[in-house]
């Protein structure tokens, strides 16, 4: 029997517009997938002629979720072309932050975005809320919402919404399915816990607005600095940080963390959680100043899953395929050297297990995102590929984080080249930020002591050109942005972002990104109820329009950006 | 008081309207508001809370309970075109505390792709669903600009690869009312800003039915939550403005209310971001700050439960929620030179706003004053 077509579009509980394809053996099993963008925006052909100083409010609104790395990135990409040196202050508070934005983001995909794959709502329903609350101590010796009469609400509540048949939200899903893991009572705790998210999720937004003006989109970020020096020198504003961050941390500590070793347990023997990893090269950059000399995550790749050597990165080893992507040309470029204009080339009919519809043609192109390669290879970026990276680098910290992890769980080192190790990494990832917050805010506390200063005054000489760019860490993995000023004015402008490493269709090779490699071979129970697809997708974190991006870079050498990025813009 | 009487008098038709259609949930408010440990009187404050921010007067808050009692009766299609999800993270902010949150899950959610379980085929059953069963009972709203150049494929949604013009116009036809979240579904938004590679376009110039425009990048959860609320209550189109932003939201100018006024009347400002006069929240009318030229309530709802606005956190307003501000207001971090230094000139009407011309020469004049006054380096001095 030939293969069948199964089509997702939209995948939900997600940022963007994202389309995925596979094709199942007789046996349900994947054998290819494709992976899809199907919206453009041309967002950095808009920045062009602009004036530089509005690169980072302008580029922020690439994306909303993860709201203020695309800013950041444009203000620091900035100033690395002026040469600009922010002050201590303002690179502490730009860290922290960033460490604010991590606790909420992580937060929301977990629960929000991502938990449904992992929870069964409809089964949370015949669980008995005693036994769940005793259960809950199993996973943390101080649990939260976990309580005999708080689980009684939240049964009660979802119950209703099923009864009436008005599920609103949770309408039409895949509930029953054989991949669902978790107990009656499991299910129970993490849906608790998704109700309270909702809750912890606007004290971390609040956590952030004190040092961001507001979020999403922040706005006290400049060029040079930052703006918000009186909530910075205010105590009040401090010590109400300091507040807002504590219930935050309690709630990773105490529910999120809780829940992944709950997965863990679950899921350790849930073969379609057990594979997703088909690209095994990790990419990760520099992030959160912790101090002046320290940062908490380092940069650097594997090849290879080998943990046992990393290797520094060569940013003239990037170079972004558009082979299957809707631009002109297939050649393999710098980023520098891309065409803008887009060639779009829409779908076929064609078959599909839920019926006709409207397919990929694999062999043309397929995709508004492009297909970036280091040195030729495919690279996953994201909290898995910054763990990795770290704990072959033997970073301290990420070592006994995850060392303490695999030991709790009893899962081998393995277990985290998984769908459940991105998934863990993730939670990971947001605990050491949050245990480590309190360091850059300390570091914050203890500068103003002696220094008010969050400005620094530059000037653009309009007769002169400059180039410079950003690299760091954000939520969804590696991004960079790249400018060149001419003439006082944004003359090109590139941003090669963490979805678009992920999210890429095949190169001209034929190799394979990272989402279409995770898929192959993972076994469907209903392709067309396809669960298991978006379980393995969402834990990516997908972010679609951040990924979807134009360049206009007209043959800029790479020699002249002046400074190592690498040890430059790595205040993240 | 005329006016609001007569309102509350349409607003009371409405609801006793509301309350006669068949429910489709068996649990009352009351029940439910029980069932989740919630006290009436909470309740009534949210109420109260939401009739103080729409301004209207204490008499209409027992009518505002009332609408969210019957919110039951409309369910909601929310809509993602060229947009970057902002504006539904801004809504999931909602507070008041967790009582907002009651009222979506109130509200029917029919569609909503970053929420909603369902994905794929699944989804587009449910939206399909919601129009039909829901037809002239659903409240759209929609996030993103609407790309309109190449047919509008640079937007597809769905296995039939439809495009974003076509979902939405079709949306559009049987909504009991249209509200774009968010500067892009209102005004083009990002992509629309020149030189507007895709054709991006607002809600209201694809379909042909009235759209309340809710702009702002994104706009607080607050006047997301009330716009609704508005609706609720009156079955009815707010108050617009020219541009169709409600003017309970949108009615006031930044800087009319802003907290830095008085250091703009007493022409001190700041003149580097990180100087003395920062430190002290002097007025950002130097450092680029639109606040004269926008209007909309950050100055007194601010954003994140009042937490914090750009304002107040020493960066200007850079008129988020205008039409075109991306255009015409930038550089974002600079005057708008031919306001400070001319007065008036032809550019004026590309702002977009309803400035009255006294007011742009007032403002011209009186940074140019404040040149001379520069109490900033009296004060340095």
């Amino acid at each position: 029997m030939a293969n069948r077509r199964v089509v997702i579009d939209p995948i939900t509980r997600i940022e963007g517009h994202l389309r995925i394809e596979v094709e199942v053996d007789e046996n349900n099993v994947v054998q290819k997938a494709y992976s899809s963008s199907t919206l453009w925006r041309g967002i950095e052909l808009i920045l062009k002629g602009r004036d530089p100083r509005d690169a980072g409010l302008m580029a922020q609104r690439i994306c909303g979720v993860c709201t203020y790395s695309h800013y950041k990135a444009g203000v620091e990409a900035v100033e690395n072309a002026l040469g600009v040196e922010a002050p201590y202050n303002a690179k502490l508070v730009r860290s922290l932050l960033n460490a604010s934005l991590y606790m909420h983001d992580h937060v929301v995909h977990f629960y929000h975005l991502h938990g449904l794959d992992w929870v069964d709502v409809v089964s949370a329903l015949s669980a008995d809320p005693k036994k769940a609350s005793e259960l809950a101590f199993k996973y943390s010796d101080l649990p939260i919402a976990t309580g005999t009469d708080e689980l009684t609400a939240v049964q009660q509540r979802v119950k209703s919404f099923v009864d009436k048949g008005q599920l609103g939200p949770f309408a039409n899903a895949y509930w029953g399915n054989g991949t669902y893991k978790f107990s009656p009572e499991q299910n129970l705790i993490a849906l608790s816990h998704y109700l309270k998210a909702l809750e912890v999720q606007r004290v971390a937004a609040q956590m952030f607005a004190i040092f961001g003006a507001k979020q999403p989109h922040p706005q006290s970020l400049v060029v040079g600095g930052v703006t918000c020096v009186r909530d910075i020198l205010s105590p009040t504003r401090l010590s109400e940080w300091r507040e807002k961050y504590k219930i935050v941390k309690d709630f990773i500590d105490r529910a999120y963390q809780a829940d992944i070793v709950m997965a863990a347990e679950a899921y350790g023997t849930e073969e379609t959680v057990l594979g997703g990893v088909g690209v095994k090269n990790f990419l990760a950059a520099d992030a959160f100043l912790l101090n002046r000399t320290e940062h908490l995550f380092q940069s650097g790749y594997i090849k290879g899953g080998d943990l046992s050597q990393v290797f520094d990165i060569d940013d003239m080893k990037i170079e972004e395929d558009v082979t299957h992507a809707w631009y002109k040309g297939t050649n393999r470029l710098q980023p520098y050297d891309g065409v803008t204009e887009p060639e779009y080339t829409g779908f076929v009919d064609g078959d599909t297990v839920n019926g006709e519809a409207k397919i990929i043609d694999e062999n043309a192109k397929y995709s508004w995102v492009k297909a970036p390669r280091y040195d030729g290879d495919a690279m996953e970026v994201g909290p898995l590929s910054c763990l990795l990276v770290n704990y072959a680098r033997g970073n301290k910290k990420v070592q006994t984080e995850v060392g303490g992890f695999l030991k709790r769980t009893g899962l081998p080192v393995g277990a985290l080249f998984t769908t459940l190790g991105r998934t863990a990494a993730r939670m990971l990832q947001t605990k050491l930020i949050s245990d480590n917050a309190i360091t850059i805010f300390n570091s914050l506390v203890e500068n103003i002591k002696t220094d008010d200063s969050t400005y620094t005054k530059f000037e653009i000489d309009p007769s002169k050109e400059y180039t410079g760019r950003f690299i760091g860490e954000v939520p969804r993995g590696t991004l960079s942005h790249w400018v060149r000023i001419k003439n006082g004015v944004i003359e090109n402008y590139q941003a090669v972002v963490p979805t678009t490493w992920n999210a890429g269709p095949m190169d001209a090779n034929g190799t394979i990104g990272p989402y279409e490699a995770s898929l192959v071979g993972l076994k469907l129970e209903d392709p067309t109820k396809p669960l298991e697809v978006l379980r393995v997708i969402h834990s990516f974190d997908p972010c679609m329009s951040c990924s979807v991006h134009v360049m206009d870079m007209k043959g800029v050498e790479l020699s002249e950006f002046k400074v190592n990025p690498m040890s430059s813009g790595a205040t993240c | 008081m005329n006016g609001f009487d007569a309102l509350y008098v349409k607003a009371k038709d409405r609801v006793q309207a509301l309350s006669e259609l068949p429910s489709r949930k068996e649990e009352s408010i009351e029940q439910m508001l029980e069932g989740r440990g919630i006290e009436r009187r909470d309740f009534m404050k949210w109420a109260a809370g939401v009739t103080a921010m729409l301004a209207l007067p204490s008499q209409f808050t027992p009518l505002f309970a009332e609408a969210a009692k019957l919110a039951d009766r409309v369910p909601l299609v929310w809509l993602h075109m060229a947009e970057c999800t902002g504006c539904s993270e801004s809504l999931i902010r909602s507070d008041a505390p967790t009582i907002d949150s009651l009222i979506f899950d109130y509200i029917s959610l029919e569609y909503h792709e970053t929420l909603m379980a369902a994905a794929g085929w699944q989804a587009e059953e449910n939206l399909d669903n919601a129009l039909k069963k829901y037809a002239g009972r659903y409240v759209l709203l929609v996030e993103g600009g609407v790309p309109t150049a190449m047919n509008g494929q640079y937007l597809t949604l769905g296995a039939h690869g439809r495009t974003g013009l076509d979902v939405v116009t079709q949306a559009a036809k049987s909504a009991a009312a249209i509200f774009s979240i968010g500067t892009c579904s209102s005004f083009g938004g990002i992509q629309a800003a020149a030189p507007n590679p895709t054709g991006a376009k607002g809600v209201d110039k694809v379909v042909s039915q009235p759209v309340i425009n809710v702009p702002g990048c994104p706009p607080s959860a607050a006047n997301i939550v009330g716009t609704l609320m508005h609706f609720l209550l009156f079955g009815t189109l707010p108050a617009l403005d020219r541009y169709h932003r409600p003017k309970w939201a949108y009615g006031n100018r930044i800087h009319d209310l802003c907290e830095r006024r008085g250091h703009f009347d007493a022409g001190e400002f700041v003149e580097s971001f990180g100087d003395e006069g920062a430190k002290d929240g002097w007025c950002l009318y130097k450092q680029g700050c639109k606040g004269p030229y926008t209007f909309n309530n950050c100055s007194t709802e601010r954003f994140n439960q009042h937490v914090n606005w750009p304002i107040g956190a020493g960066h200007g307003c850079m008129g988020c929620s205008e039409p075109d501000f991306w255009d015409t207001m930038g550089p974002l971090e600079q005057p708008i030179k031919s306001h400070l230094v001319m007065g008036v000139n032809s550019t004026v009407d590309k702002i977009g706003t309803t400035l009255l011309t006294a007011t742009v020469v007032g403002i011209g004049a009186h940074a140019v004053a404040s040149i001379f006054m520069n109490k900033n380096d009296e004060k340095k001095g």
